[in-house]
């Protein structure tokens, strides 16, 4: 369907994409932070070194992000099977304990998990990738089971007096229908892992929260906005990617069958 | 084809269904009715084993349906059912093809198949084939539901008060494609009612239900004009039971050949009850008779509709 459409048109549909604005925006940032160097200069004329270069902006990117993806990653597998497990007929009763247990990973403060765990595991990313993933489950699981639950009993019921076996009914019918809530979940799950990540390197992993602690035992206010910004750049891309992608999910909602629909009911 | 003997069900010790035995044989249309909670929709529950049941045998194709696996005996039993259950994400052509699709029917053949129940059910196949259910009105919604439900091409049709939750005037229209699906494929069919109306109309042979037990089973005729009990005549019209008996008969069978009456004719296909009914609306005691293309070919006179069946 893009193919068709005039260059012009699709350029004009760019320019006013948000996604690819700020897309834009995090690039800049990540890759010429060097470039602003005047600007911060100008900005802040006490500070001898006004740019963050002891990593480049482009390593602490990949670094939070590996972070933010491993944990995320590891949320989304123990997060949706939980879910899934406590939604089958089999494992119904184990609900309140796994919903009470996620309650509680989310209620620790990922600091205190932080500080518990590095003297556990070392200094590095290991303990941030525990603190993270425990952090992220609980919208997770809460989606999946919300998700799985908000699936008609009437399309449930009619499966399986069709012939499906149970396996199939959850691919084919549950976790599709599910998915909207289920990515909304691991939407918000992954924006509070992006903003979280940053204190890793409180423990010494390397993340877009290096420059900012660095900045703040050093009294450098250049350094702590650097790394906010492109911290925050970093949540606003991947959330309205998310956006992206939901719609993307949900399109049986709004084919273009439906879009048609008004016209012919008005022809009769 | 079917047979229950001796089947009994409780739901934590609350007796849903007590010592059910019928036998059902091929191409009929049995009519399961009752008030709710007698345990109409358990019996359709326990032949597809949605439902175990705890006592007695059902015996499906010569075999006790516990010797089937659940899913391979359910796509050999289509599945329709009130709250209709379409799955939403799929259109209808993936809705219909749902069981098609289970026993692996190669691509083309689950095709045509689709266009031919789409034809069936009175659903124009390029216009729909690609809409979503909420897309579709409540009555189009259940037509595509039927059609799935016989896209297998099953023995066995289990209809669960399909037409429940449809208007009037949609249902009325249903109810006539089922009768003609029935006429046509010779399958057997159990359907589960409330509207005693919908089961005179539909069924070869009625199953009622209380609480749990069978109170009488028989055609229709039998039914309204021999009922069992004062629950049975209650329950299938109580003091309309005439009316609804003039409803089984066509004029037809009553036609007086050769002679003729004034006015407007009315159609041999006609009910006696509609005759009853125009006879009232004219004021008059004798109607002429029309066959299929028009000519009058006799007349019926006002005391013969309440004469025993010639």
């Amino acid at each position: 369907m893009n193919a068709d459409r005039p260059a012009r048109l699709r350029l004009i549909a760019l320019a006013r994409d948000p996604l690819a604005w700020f897309t834009a925006l995090l690039l800049l940032f990540v890759f010429g932070m060097d470039e602003l160097r005047p600007l911060f200069a100008a900005a802040f004329p006490t500070l001898d070194r006004p740019i963050f270069t002891q990593d480049s902006f482009l390593a602490l990117t990949v670094a939070h992000i590996e972070l933010v993806a491993l944990s995320s990653a590891a949320a989304v597998i123990i997060g949706v099977g939980a879910g899934i497990f406590v939604t089958r007929s089999w494992g119904r009763e184990f609900r309140p304990p796994v919903e009470r247990m996620v309650a509680i990973g989310q209620t620790f403060p990922p600091v205190a998990v932080l500080a518990v765990a590095a003297p556990l595991l070392g200094f590095g990313q290991a303990p941030a990738l525990i603190a993270l993933a425990l952090y992220g489950l609980l919208p997770i699981v809460q989606n999946t089971v919300a998700g799985i639950e908000s699936v008609p009993v009437s399309a449930r019921e009619a499966a399986e007096g069709l012939g499906m076996g149970a396996a199939r009914i959850l691919r084919r019918i549950e976790l599709p229908l599910a998915m909207p809530v289920i990515i909304a979940g691991i939407r918000t799950s992954v924006i509070i892992n992006i903003g979280t990540a940053a204190l890793a390197s409180t423990v010494g992993a390397k993340s877009l929260g290096t420059p900012i602690i660095v900045g703040l035992a050093g009294f450098n206010t250049a350094y702590i906005i650097q790394g906010a910004v492109v911290v925050g750049l970093l949540a606003i891309v991947v959330d309205l990617a998310f956006e992206r992608l939901l719609r993307f999910v949900d399109r049986w909602h709004d084919s273009p069958a439906s879009r048609r629909t008004p016209v012919l009911a008005a022809h009769g | 084809m079917i047979s229950f003997e001796h089947v009994g069900k409780a739901f934590a010790g609350n007796v849903a269904i007590d010592d059910l035995s019928l036998a059902i044989d091929e191409g009929e249309f049995i009519v399961v009715i009752g008030p709710s909670g007698s345990g109409k929709s358990t019996v359709l529950r326990m032949l597809n084993r949605l439902v175990e049941h705890d006592h007695g045998r059902i015996v499906f194709a010569g075999e006790e349906i516990r010797r089937f696996k659940p899913e391979v005996l359910r796509r050999r039993m289509g599945y329709a059912i009130q709250s209709i259950g379409l799955f939403p994400h799929w259109t209808v052509e993936q809705n219909i093809a749902t069981v098609p699709d289970l026993l692996a029917w190669p691509r083309p053949r689950v095709r045509d198949r689709v266009t031919e129940l789409m034809e069936l059910l009175k659903l124009a196949p390029e216009t729909y084939r690609r809409r979503y259910p909420h897309q579709l009105s409540g009555g189009q919604q259940q037509r595509v539901g039927v059609a799935r439900a016989l896209a297998g091409d099953p023995a066995v049709l289990l209809m669960d008060e399909p037409f429940g939750s449809l208007d009037p005037v949609t249902r009325d229209s249903l109810q006539q494609e089922i009768a003609r699906i029935h006429e046509a494929s010779g399958k057997t069919i159990l359907f589960v009612t409330h509207d005693i109306d919908e089961a005179l109309r539909l069924a070869t042979r009625i199953v009622l239900l209380d609480r749990g037990r069978v109170v009488q089973v028989g055609t229709p005729r039998e039914v309204l004009a021999h009922p069992t009990s004062k629950f049975v005549s209650d329950f299938v019209g109580g003091s309309d039971i005439g009316i609804k008996l003039l409803g089984l008969d066509t004029v037809a069978a009553y036609v007086r050949h050769g002679e003729t009456a004034a006015g407007e004719p009315i159609a041999m296909t006609a009910s006696l009850r509609e005759a009853l009914s125009m006879f009232v609306v004219r004021q008059v005691d004798r109607l002429a008779v029309a066959d299929d293309e028009g000519r009058t070919v006799g007349a019926i006179t006002l005391s013969d509709v309440v004469k025993p069946r010639p």
